[in-house]
């Protein structure tokens, strides 16, 4: 079992730079061929500084400063035991490559469904860039099987 | 079609049709091809989701799967595509959605949305849409919403 001990947890800031060659993978990756998300230009006639992040990318950015397999272990759980429950994004200001971002997380909740047969565990990341412009919200639900 | 010196095509079409938009309006829907192992290979190298699960069977069969699948965050990006591709990016104010089933290779992953609320928000008017990706056979695996700026 997730002790509930856990909620309120703030995770240590890190950050991480947006880079293009990842952006045009990523597209790649999900097949998208606007040249919008791959071509500089094509972008900044969009209004963009860069090629700007996809809505879902932020959740690899995140990923790649604290793997949620990391401390859910440390947490207690096992990692085959675990689902991705729900996933949520607000938006206030676009990402773009060459973006620094700063990624605040903590744990804002922790409970109990089917008798304790799953633990469910709430996290939400604030995301800043290098104005310290608040950029969006990361909102994760995991779910451990516990049965 | 594109050229760097107009104004992207999608935003013009999109400040021009937002507005006549009525609850239980569909958005254009995004079908994608069946989804296989290069598709959660590539995937898990550009999202940086490196879960075995996904990607090797041996990993899968232990944790008693009969094979991989994919990464709910794969749906979710297309989901992404399926409102990017009908409005500009900045005009997503949220997206949320729940993973209800999971997608197997083979999935020939569905997008669609529906818009089910006109709102005004601090000034704002702004469009709820309910999304959902959905397999060949219609099954649900993905479900949402997503408030949108008009």
């Amino acid at each position: 079992m997730i002790s509930k001990t856990h909620i309120g947890r703030q995770f240590a800031p890190f950050h991480v730079d947006v880079e293009a060659g990842r952006l045009r993978f990523f597209a790649k990756a999900i097949g998208e061929t606007n040249p919008l998300y791959v071509d500089l230009k094509s972008a900044q006639s969009a209004g963009y500084a860069n090629i700007p992040a996809p809505p879902t990318f932020l959740f690899s950015l995140e990923l790649e400063g604290c793997d949620p397999m990391q401390w859910l272990i440390e947490f207690g759980a096992e990692p085959a035991r675990i689902l991705h429950g729900e996933q949520s994004f607000e938006y206030f200001a676009p990402v773009c490559a060459g973006d620094r971002l700063t990624f605040n997380a903590s744990i804002t909740d922790i409970y109990d469904k089917k008798n304790g047969a799953m633990t469910f565990i709430q996290r939400q990341t604030h995301v800043t860039n290098q104005q310290g412009q608040h950029v969006a919200n990361i909102n994760a639900t995991l779910v451990h099987r516990n049965g | 079609m594109w050229q760097t010196s107009m104004r992207p095509w999608y935003t013009e079409m999109a400040e021009h049709s937002l507005h006549h938009l009525q609850v239980g309006d569909s958005l254009p829907p995004l079908s994608l091809g069946a989804i296989n192992r290069t598709t959660l290979a590539l995937y898990a190298g550009a999202s940086g989701d490196h879960n075995p699960i996904h990607i090797d069977i041996d990993y899968a069969r232990k944790a008693r799967m009969p094979d991989v699948f994919a990464h709910g965050m794969l749906s979710m990006a297309y989901l992404g595509r399926l409102l990017t591709n009908w409005v500009a990016q900045q005009k997503i104010r949220s997206m949320q959605v729940r993973f209800v089933d999971i997608t197997h290779l083979g999935n020939q992953v569905i997008c669609t949305g529906t818009v089910i609320e006109r709102l005004e928000q601090n000034g704002h008017s702004l469009m709820r849409v309910s999304l959902k990706a959905a397999n060949q056979f219609g099954e649900a695996k993905i479900l949402g919403e997503a408030l949108i700026e008009i």
